[in-house]
């Protein structure tokens, strides 16, 4: 009887030891990938790697400005394209979604989430860029933003499905119509959710590599408007680690720093802005 | 479950004598001056009600008297939530449901109402209270916003939370949120929204079930208040609240409308054995 309790006890401990050293192995991860992008690439950041355009091949310095500022572009035009039809879209499935048809949208949706970014970069690359013939931000743009769209929109129809019934029926109750209640009550209830979703969305693509290559591909110089090539900084990333020279290999790694900060920045407000609590009463 | 007896009966005698009461406080409104014919604000006839395949209201005919409050009682799934639920088209908000038979508000059928018009004549306050995440201010001014009301709407706030009996506890804080509210307190802020848009008819179910009994004490109150001014139809699960606030009550089982009479009359002379055995406490 003792020995059994032993054996039990020991077992349990080793059990507990195991998990808890495969949680300890996962939240390392990015603990020591944020280290060694910090070990390599934070003596390398400086006032210049933000305000300067990258220099001439073998002088060292310069900077990253266009990159950052392309990316940002690129954002915002994944943003003005992909936002809002996930969005409406979140709402039909939502508050329409009852079905054939939106069985389809939410199977195709799923599927276009899973789908290779580098395919969703060849598409833009030929509807878009070879149309065109030739490089830009607006291809780039596009093609962030078609991969934004299924991830905002299945985001928004969970959140909106959460608002509880009781809150509808209360606006019901008082004469609103259906697009009404939904305007008044459930987007508003929602708004905090569906507005994680978007950013959370968008700080995933913003490390896209993929389909940037072949549709905004890369500049060394500033990129006035939409229409022409541009920097980005998972582009830069690629092409300066793997290039030859050892400055270009220090700029990576500083640019791969800039990039996971601003990402997982996102990540953490989103998240703090959502700890604040339920817009409405959880039943 | 004999240990209900003298508890409901004590209830019963006091709400009698109450019910007796009103009626004499009544008889000087000019509610009671009125035409007959108004004295009928709806009137529900061989109303059958189906839920996909499940019949769950059979033919059931009542009358709502102006001005009055009218309570429906019964055991879970009797259909008294159900028959609530139709006298303002809710139902109509769920899929798979069919109404046949006829409901008339002061005389004109609601299904030919356009549903919106019907339901800010009609108002509801539900089982849970629940207020939108917005301001207290902001809840009230629901109903006038979307109903389009011109003008300024602070007023009729402060009348609605008034009337509702809010006012004096939330008028320093109209601007915060409602779930700062305790549950009593959101309630009548339910109230309080669904009397901003001036409804004719006032529908409660089961309004103090998440209530505490000084809350409920609270909210009885107010429906004694509002009587004059409002017809109500309420349901509960409560035998004594219905014998305490309403002036008919109507007895419903398994979708049937067994009974429906003056409440005095139906807590101390029941004319159908299933009321008598339920009020007492027999089963339910």
């Amino acid at each position: 009887m003792n020995l059994r309790l032993m054996w039990r006890k020991s077992l349990n401990v080793f059990m507990l030891s195991l998990t808890g050293l495969c949680a300890l192995i996962t939240v390392s991860a990015l603990f020591f990938i944020l280290g060694y992008l910090m070990w390599n690439g934070g003596k390398d950041l400086s006032w210049n790697f933000f305000t300067k355009l990258p220099v001439p091949l073998g002088e060292t310095g310069g900077g990253m400005a266009n990159a950052i500022v392309g990316s940002l572009k690129l954002l915002l035009l994944a943003a003005v394209v992909g936002v809002p039809i996930g969005l409406l879209g979140g709402v039909y499935l939502a508050e329409f979604g009852r079905g054939t048809i939106p069985f389809l949208v939410r199977y195709t949706a799923d599927l276009l989430n899973g789908a290779p970014s580098i395919v969703i970069g060849i598409f833009a690359y030929a509807m878009i860029v070879e149309r065109m013939h030739h490089f830009s931000t607006l291809a780039g743009g596009i093609a962030l933003g078609v991969m934004v769209i299924p991830t905002v929109l299945r985001n928004t129809e969970s959140f909106l499905r959460d608002v509880p019934r009781s809150l509808r029926e209360g606006s019901f109750a008082l004469g609103a119509n259906k697009w009404r209640m939904i305007a008044t009550v459930v987007l508003p209830a929602a708004s905090r959710g569906i507005l994680t979703g978007v950013l959370l969305a968008l700080a995933r693509v913003a490390g896209e590599t993929a389909p940037l290559l072949f549709t905004a591909f890369g500049n060394r110089y500033w990129s006035p408007g939409f229409n022409q090539p541009t920097s980005s900084l998972p582009v830069v990333i690629y092409t300066y680690a793997t290039g030859p020279y050892e400055d270009w290999h220090r700029q990576a790694w500083a640019a791969g720093l800039v990039l996971l900060g601003l990402v997982l920045l996102t990540n953490i407000t989103v998240r703090a802005f959502l700890s604040r609590g339920s817009a409405y009463e959880r039943t | 479950m004999n240990a209900a007896f003298p508890l409901s009966d004590s209830g019963t005698s006091a709400a009698s004598s109450k019910a007796k009461d009103k009626v004499k406080e009544t008889a000087h409104t000019p509610a009671m001056t009125t035409p007959a014919a108004n004295t009928l604000r709806m009137k529900i006839t061989k109303l059958n009600f189906y839920y996909g395949k499940n019949h769950a209201l059979h033919n059931v005919s009542m009358d709502v008297a102006t001005n009055k409050v009218t309570a429906m009682i019964g055991p879970s799934g009797c259909g008294k939530s159900t028959l609530l639920r139709t006298l303002n088209r809710m139902h109509e908000t769920l899929r798979h449901t069919r109404l046949e038979g006829e409901i008339a508000l002061d005389g004109v059928s609601i299904l030919s109402l356009d549903v919106t018009k019907l339901r800010r004549m009609v108002g509801m306050v539900f089982q849970k209270p629940n207020p939108f995440p917005k301001s207290i201010y902001e809840n009230v001014a629901y109903g006038l916003r979307i109903n389009g009301h011109k003008g300024r709407l602070d007023e009729a706030v402060e009348k609605s939370l008034r009337r509702a009996a809010l006012w004096d506890e939330v008028k320093d804080k109209i601007h915060k949120s409602a779930y700062a509210l305790s549950g009593g307190q959101q309630q009548r802020l339910c109230i309080a929204r669904a009397l901003a848009v001036d409804p004719e008819v006032l529908l409660l179910d089961e309004p103090c079930s998440a209530l505490d009994p000084v809350n409920t004490a609270k909210i009885e109150e107010l429906l004694f208040e509002l009587k004059p001014s409002c017809t109500m139809v309420i349901v509960t699960h409560n035998m004594q609240q219905a014998a305490r606030v309403s002036d008919s009550t109507a007895f419903m089982l398994n979708g049937d409308l067994i009974e429906f009479s003056p409440t005095g009359t139906m807590f101390t002379t029941p004319a159908d054995p299933r009321t008598e055995a339920y009020i007492t406490g027999r089963f339910g």
